[in-house]
């Protein structure tokens, strides 16, 4: 079985696998039972519907989860959405320096529903940014990184690096200006390492630039990444299912009256959800499709002209200003790379017991804070490395880290908690604020 | 079975044998997997020298060739930019070298450069910038009229690629010089 520990040598259990009845006496979380002979004969060999019903069905979840809780389920449809339209554009694609561009062009112009799938796919791709960042903020501002959940927490952030790199390889596809010296400009914070850089480089370009080798082998990379994402998210679930999910109040359930079987209701949550996040994902889809690109990226890659203002994709914004904030190459490559590793390390450095913003009044102004310089430092990402921008970021890429390394520890001592509820339960019934 | 023994036995040597040769082995398959991603033998062939006609270039225009991908200036500078980047002291300077060693002997006019800028790779403008040489676009390094960084995020002075003079009007870039001066 996918959930469960098997051995209780590890200490007792965490919540979905030590819930009470009212009586005391330990909840059995239903299992799949085939009446089915068939069924019973393919259970006995093989227990996938078991599985399935296990994970999918009868699993407890807190009956309190609010919709910040439905963003994984739209993660899980956007990555097997971007893993649908990425085979169907490789049947049109040609991976080659002299025809990627026309042939990007070829599946806009001839390809039946071709502008469509593509359109799909580019916007997907900040679709799955919208959706992570959405998804890591709740993680941080309900505390879901604390004991035990700190693996479940650095497999989310190892999967947000996967998704980086991934969408960094696609972007340098379509072989226009921006893939081009997209590809140049983070190419070459490898010739940051010291002695090594420059051959890391040329191992990466298979050449003395960008050229070719580099465009082929970007590809293969960008159709292996996804599926490489997909085993992580395996991992990412089984990991939520051995230690439970966290809930609004932080408080672990202790009865079966504090949770909800999965199906229906999260699937149907996550499903309601999901549709009105498909009506955001449409309109930019239908109406703005480029609004998030840029227009250089329509203009083939040319190795003799660097367009004038390079700038990322907005989801990398942050961090890039926070490269260009350090006026020295190889620091200015260790602070972003370090502006997104610190996030492994979120469970340790931040000292309060108490999970949930909702019973934390200073965390949870530092935490609206916290978005805010990250917002603020994507903004001046999209601005010109000069004069009061340079300075702007350089303070907020110092509160950045200060939030990690002096803000989130000393909290943790100084602050004064809120008094937590006895069982999500007895919070849903003094709410005074109905919200659900 | 008999009572482990504290002495090694034959059979512990041949695992312990075993093992490595699997693990070495292992490694050297490796070195394929890795070593493919090196330039091939196309690309090192179409990086094969260059060799340019300086003839047509004006005093104080910059001309861009193309040598293994990589852009490559060359200046043919003036009076007035040779002095500009001779009279700095070159200890102030982020990266030392005076100008005298980024050109040939005898051949101050012509500075002939990689035009990749040394922070992240974009190609600085010419004629632009603070220091009447280069600015990078990208994310504002500034270099003077011998290429060497005088201001911005850049490291290091745009490097100089392997070049020399088959004549006075004739360079071939991609050779070094091997006569000794």
């Amino acid at each position: 079985m996918m959930s469960g520990h098997s051995n209780d040598a590890l200490g007792p259990k965490s919540w979905p696998h030590n819930l009470k009845t009212d009586s005391g006496a330990p909840y059995e979380i239903p299992s799949y039972k085939p009446t089915n002979p068939v069924m019973r004969w393919l259970e006995y060999r093989l227990p996938l519907v078991g599985l399935a019903y296990s994970t999918g069905v009868s699993y407890p979840v807190p009956r309190n989860l609010n919709y910040w809780w439905t963003f994984g389920g739209i993660l899980s449809f956007l990555l097997g959405a971007q893993i649908v339209t990425g085979i169907i554009l490789v049947m049109h694609y040609t991976p080659h320096a002299d025809h990627a561009f026309n042939s990007v062009e070829h599946i806009m112009r001839d390809v039946n529903y071709g502008w469509l799938l593509r359109y799909l796919h580019s916007n997907g791709a900040s679709m799955f940014f919208v959706a992570v960042y959405i998804h890591m903020a709740r993680g941080m501002y309900y505390g879901s990184y604390k004991e035990p959940r700190e693996v479940l927490w650095i497999l989310g952030v190892i999967l947000y690096l996967l998704m980086m790199a991934t969408g960094f390889l696609g972007y340098t596809l379509p072989w226009g200006q921006m893939s081009f010296w997209g590809a140049t400009v983070i190419t070459n914070f490898f010739s940051a390492i010291p002695l090594v850089g420059e051959s890391v480089v040329t191992w990466l370009w298979g050449g003395y630039s960008v050229g070719n080798p580099t465009l082929q082998r970007f590809f293969s990379l960008h159709y292996l990444l996804p599926f490489v994402i997909a085993g992580v998210v395996v991992l990412h679930i089984w990991a939520l299912h051995m230690v439970g999910q966290n809930n609004p109040t932080g408080v672990d359930p202790q009865t079966d009256k504090d949770t909800v079987p999965f199906s229906p209701h999260a699937t149907l949550k996550d499903g309601f959800m999901m549709a009105c996040f498909c009506i955001v994902y449409a309109w930019f889809v239908f109406y703005v499709p480029n609004y998030l690109g840029h227009a250089d990226n329509y203009i083939p890659a040319n190795p003799a002209v660097t367009p004038t203002h390079i700038v990322p994709e907005w989801y990398y914004l942050p961090f890039y200003a926070i490269l260009r904030a350090i006026p020295n190459k190889l620091l200015g490559v260790i602070a972003l790379f370090g502006s997104i590793g610190i996030l492994a390390f979120l469970p340790w450095l931040d000292t309060s017991r108490v999970r949930s913003a909702n019973y934390r009044p200073l965390f949870r102004q530092f935490f609206w804070i916290f978005i805010a310089v990250t917002v603020g430092l994507g903004w001046l990402g999209s601005k010109p490395a000069e004069g009061g921008y340079v300075i702007a970021a350089r303070i907020l890429t110092f509160y950045y880290f200060a939030h990690f390394f002096i803000i989130l520890p000393v909290l943790g001592w100084v602050e004064k908690t809120k008094p937590l509820p006895n069982s999500i339960s007895e919070s849903i019934l003094t709410s005074k604020r109905v919200t659900g | 079975m008999t009572a482990t023994s504290a002495e090694p036995t034959r059979r512990d040597f041949l695992y312990i044998a075993t093992g490595t040769v699997a693990a070495v082995g292992g490694a050297a398959t490796l070195v394929p997997l890795i070593a493919q991603m090196n330039p091939d033998a196309s690309t090192i062939a179409a990086g094969a020298p260059v060799e340019v006609d300086l003839t047509p270039i004006a005093e104080g225009q910059v001309i861009k060739v193309f040598w293994r991908g990589a852009p490559i200036f060359i200046s043919h500078r003036t009076k007035k930019e040779i002095e500009e980047a001779r009279k700095v002291n070159v200890s102030s300077l982020p990266d030392p070298q005076a100008d005298e060693k980024r050109v040939k002997p005898g051949k101050d006019e012509w500075l002939v450069l990689i035009g990749i800028c040394t922070h992240l790779g974009c190609i600085p403008l010419a004629h632009q910038g603070n220091y009447d040489g280069w600015f990078c676009p990208c994310h504002g390094s500034q270099y003077d009229t011998s290429g060497r960084i005088r201001q911005g995020p850049a490291p290091k002075n745009l490097p100089l690629p392997p070049y020399k003079f088959l004549s006075d009007s004739k360079i071939r870039i991609g050779e070094e010089d091997t006569a000794k001066v």
